[in-house]
Order: structure tokens, then C-alpha cells, then sequence
């Protein structure tokens, strides 16, 4: 492997935790802004809080995922590599934004088991009739096993299995930006803005790719 | 014509009850939530104080209470000032709704370009608080002013011909920013049977609290049919057209197959994208039921007998 070409041979040490500060921020302001407006009668987040927030944390997923695919062509672009081992913290927070943006949704906007008129068949509408709801559930499933098998350990033991694996990767993105798209109503300029980076990220790997198979 | 029964006056929350619990709640909040961020301080202290008395109320249930001003001004669908439902609040201010004309025509017998001031003239403005369903299932309960539409057919007269009212909105990008935009296919056009126009409870706003409309909420004219979805509210109208047949309809052209001409509140019948048995009303937490015709079968019904309303979305 080559030298930086931004010199930085070795990673900051304020990069860690400044990332997980960071990357933690959205989540603690989303979910104590949405608290209080909801049983403290505040209005941070406007007059449909849970929306707002669902929403929210739905996009800062995609942001994680986003910046998770981010790291190899900036790797490889700037020749630092001490980035790759926070791919793995970008990913998970992708996963763990997923997960409140999936449990506010059950919980404070469809209400589920929460609510006295939102029953089992509502949920098993929403999960077997709603493309969008499909798209969207099947992308944080396949998170679940790339978290799982995300530790040191688990690369070691999987081996070439794990890399097939987590190819996952590239696709899981790909389900938030369609299940973005498909939520909303008629103004899918946002959805469209993230489909063109996901293309540029997903296309840079390609290029990269024959270039190295021509080199 | 149907008679609308009204909800008892000793069933509402008087106004300023409930702006005291909101201030309690408020106040609880400032004191148990202080440090999520003092900063912010309840946007309801800016809020200007609404008029008192809000209106009659017509269909309310038990429970119901006047959405505050301040989320009735600042979160509405209104795609001619963008898409999102805080924008209509931040695009719309200085939008000019003097002077304004409305042309009244089609199929009927007086038809006519009318000065707002003249148009609304021969009516007596009434105030009356009722339910409104958006269909994206958020509800709020709403004191709307406004003149019966019934009064603006029966001016017109229509002919026999006639079967649907048309109602447009004013098509003018320079001042309608969203209008730039082929998120919809602009002017936003609404429509109604002539039966649904002449019902004594559709009614042309021009206030909500007792005073005008803000731009935002489709000043200074729009359409209220509180047992619809929302999306039939077709706002700051310029004309009023008597038509033989239904007419082509902004969302119900965009997407047909999930949303159509009638656009009855029905919790029978789902969106394609989520279920409509229940809404969450602004300013509350919890789910509440959704009513058929949003609580006005009684008054309603009668209209669609007969009707498939599964097919008849």
C-alpha cells in the first residue's frame, strides 16, 4: 500500500470519539426533542412531532449507510487507510439509526400495542400488503446478520464467506433509497438526490475496479 | 335539507380552558424538559391570541377541542408553496390576496367576474368549527369562517345540465413559487356534484379564528367539505365553473389509484400505503378511531345511497 497522499499516516486521535459524539448527536437531539414535545407539550419539532422525527432518523440512516460505502473510495483516494476500521462504526450506527426510525414508527406513530384501536391484522397488513413497508423491513433485517457477524472475531471465522456476506452492503442502501422514494407522496426530488450518491458510490467502486483489472 | 345537529355547547371545552392546559402543559414541560433546551421557549407565548367565540360547532365528539392557531397556521399541505407542510407557513407570507376576482361560469344562468369583496357580499359569514382529516391520517378540529357554497350555486343558478361544481386555484408561478415546479399539475382543480356543492355544510372559507385566512391556509378563499379528505380543500380560488361532467381532479389525476373524485373520509378503505381505520390528531398523542364521513354519516350519507364506496374512493 502506497503512502497518504495528504500525509495524516496514521489516524488522529480525536478522530474515535469525535466520530461517535458525532454520529450519536442526531439520535439524542431527535429522540429527547420528540419527548418533549410529546408529553411535555413543547413544539421543537412542529406540530407533528412523531412524523418529524420518523422522518428524521429515517434520513440519518441513509446519511450512515451512505457515509459507510464512503470510506473506501476516500481510502483510496487519499491513501488513508487507518479509515477502514471506522467503516465498521458507520455501519452500525446505520444499523442503530435504522432501528429507532423502525421502533418510532411502531411505537409512537402506527402505535403498536400501544394504541387500543391498532391491532395484530393492522400490523399484518402493513407488513405483508404495503410494498414500502416490505422494502423497508427487509433492509433492516438484512442489517441483523452484517451487525452480528460486524465484530473482529467474526471476520476471522467467516473468512471469504464473510466478504460474500457483506456485500449485503451494497444492497441494503439501495432498499433505503427505494423505500424513501416510495414514501413519500409526489415530490420525490429528495429520494432522486440520494439515488445520484448512491450511483456515484456504487459507480466509483466499479470504475475502481476495472481499473485495477486493466492495471 | 338535511338538518345537522350540533353538538351540545356544554360538550366543548370552552377556549379558555384549553389554552390554560396548554400553558400548563407548557409550563410542565419548560420545568421537567428544561434541559433539552431552554432556548426554545413555547412557541405559544408568540402566538396571537384568537378571537373569541370560535364559532358553532357542527359534528364534534366528545373529546374534540380546537386545534391551537398555531399549528392550524403552520402545518397544512399546500403544494403551491412547496411540499413540505412547514413551508406553506414561511413561502406564503406576502402573498397579495387583494385585490382578487373570482369568475363564476359554466353551465348556469348568472355567471359573472366577481370582486371578492362583492362575491362574498350577499352572505352572511358564519362561524363553525369542524373535524378535518388530512388523508395522510393526521386530523385537527378547526374554527373555519366562510359563506355556505350552497348560496354561491343558487346565485349562479346552474341549469339542468349542470352536474359538478369545478373549483380552481389561482395559476400564477411568479407568486406561487411551488407552481414552478411539475410536482402536480398545476392550477390545482377540485370538484364537487352539485348535490355535495349545495350540502349545507360545505362552505367557502375565508377565516379561520375569526379572522381572515392567512395565505397559507388558501387565502382568501377556499373550500371546506369536513366529512372529504383534505386534499378536496382546494385553495385560493380564482373560479367557480358549472360542468356536465366530473371533473378532472389534481390528485385524483396524479395518482388514481390512491386518490379519487370522492375522497369520503371512510376507515373501511386503506390507502394503498397505510390504513385509514385510524388518525393521529395534531397535538395529541394517542391514535383516536376514524368516523365514517369523519363523524357526519347522519348528515352525508344519504348522498352516496346506493354508492360502492370501495370503487367510489
Amino acid at each position: 500500500m502506497s503512502t497518504p497522499r495528504f500525509g495524516l499516516a496514521t489516524a488522529p486521535r480525536w478522530l474515535a470519539p469525535l466520530l461517535n459524539f458525532g454520529a450519536a448527536l442526531p439520535a439524542i437531539g431527535i429522540v429527547s426533542m420528540v419527548i418533549a414535545d410529546v408529553f411535555f407539550g413543547r413544539s421543537f419539532m412542529g406540530a407533528d412531532p412523531i412524523k418529524e422525527a420518523e422522518h428524521a432518523l429515517g434520513e440519518w440512516t441513509i446519511r450512515f449507510l451512505f457515509a459507510s460505502l464512503l470510506v473506501t473510495p476516500l481510502r483510496q483516494f487519499t491513501g488513508w487507510n487507518w479509515l477502514a476500521r471506522h467503516r465498521r462504526t458507520l455501519g452500525l450506527y446505520g444499523f442503530a439509526y435504522g432501528c429507532v426510525h423502525f421502533l418510532t414508527w411502531a411505537l409512537l406513530d402506527v402505535q403498536i400495542g400501544i394504541s387500543e384501536y391498532v391491532g395484530w391484522a393492522d400490523v399484518q397488513k402493513d407488513l405483508t400488503k404495503r410494498p414500502f413497508i416490505i422494502v423497508g423491513m427487509s433492509a433492516l433485517l438484512l442489517m441483523v446478520p452484517l451487525a452480528i457477524t460486524s465484530t473482529t472475531s467474526m471476520i476471522a471465522r467467516l473468512g471469504r464467506r464473510w466478504r460474500v456476506l457483506h456485500r449485503l452492503a451494497y444492497v441494503i442502501p439501495a432498499l433505503g433509497v427505494i423505500h424513501w422514494g416510495m414514501s413519500v407522496k409526489k415530490d420525490v426530488a429528495e429520494p432522486a438526490m440520494g439515488a445520484v450518491v448512491l450511483a456515484v458510490l456504487l459507480g466509483s467502486r466499479v470504475l475502481h475496479a476495472r481499473r485495477s483489472a486493466t492495471a | 335539507m338535511p338538518k345537522i345537529p350540533r353538538l351540545p355547547s356544554s360538550e366543548i371545552t370552552p377556549e379558555s380552558v384549553w389554552v390554560d392546559r396548554r400553558r400548563f402543559l407548557a409550563a410542565a414541560g419548560a420545568a421537567g424538559a428544561g434541559l433539552l433546551g431552554a432556548g426554545a421557549l413555547s412557541r405559544l407565548a408568540a402566538a396571537p391570541q384568537p378571537q373569541r367565540p370560535l364559532g358553532t360547532p357542527y359534528g364534534l365528539q366528545p373529546g374534540d377541542e380546537p386545534t391551537s392557531y398555531e399549528d392550524v397556521t403552520t402545518y397544512n399541505n399546500f403544494y403551491e408553496f412547496g411540499t413540505s407542510k412547514d413551508d406553506p407557513a414561511v413561502e406564503a407570507q406576502g402573498f397579495r390576496t387583494r385585490p382578487w376576482t373570482v369568475r363564476v361560469d359554466g353551465l348556469c344562468a348568472k355567471p359573472g367576474n366577481y370582486q371578492l369583496e362583492d362575491f362574498l357580499k350577499p352572505s352572511r359569514v358564519e362561524d363553525r368549527i369542524y373535524r378535518f382529516r388530512c388523508v395522510e391520517a393526521w386530523s385537527m378540529v378547526i374554527p373555519w369562517r366562510g359563506i355556505p357554497l350552497a348560496d354561491v350555486v343558487a346565485r349562479a343558478q346552474p341549469t339542468s345540465q349542470a352536474k359538478f361544481v369545478e373549483l380552481t386555484t389561482l395559476l400564477d408561478p411568479q407568486r406561487m413559487p411551488g407552481q414552478r415546479y411539475d410536482v402536480l399539475d398545476w392550477p390545482y382543480v377540485e370538484g364537487l356534484r352539485l348535490d355535495e356543492a349545495k350540502h349545507p355544510l360545505t362552505l367557502l372559507a375565508t377565516g379561520v379564528y375569526g379572522r381572515d385566512l392567512p395565505p397559507q391556509n388558501g387565502a382568501p378563499l377556499r373550500l371546506v367539505t369536513p366529512w372529504k379528505y383534505g386534499f378536496k380543500g382546494v385553495k385560493s380560488i380564482v373560479r367557480i365553473r358549472f360542468v356536465e361532467r366530473m371533473p378532472r381532479t389534481t390528485w385524483a389525476a396524479a395518482i388514481p389509484s390512491e386518490y379519487g373524485f370522492y375522497a369520503n373520509v371512510n376507515p373501511q378503505v386503506d390507502h394503498p400505503r397505510w390504513s385509514q381505520a385510524t388518525e393521529r390528531r395534531i397535538g395529541n398523542f394517542r391514535r383516536i378511531p376514524t368516523l365514517p364521513f369523519n363523524g357526519y354519516a347522519d348528515q352525508v350519507a344519504s348522498l352516496y345511497a346506493g354508492m360502492d364506496l370501495r370503487r367510489n374512493y
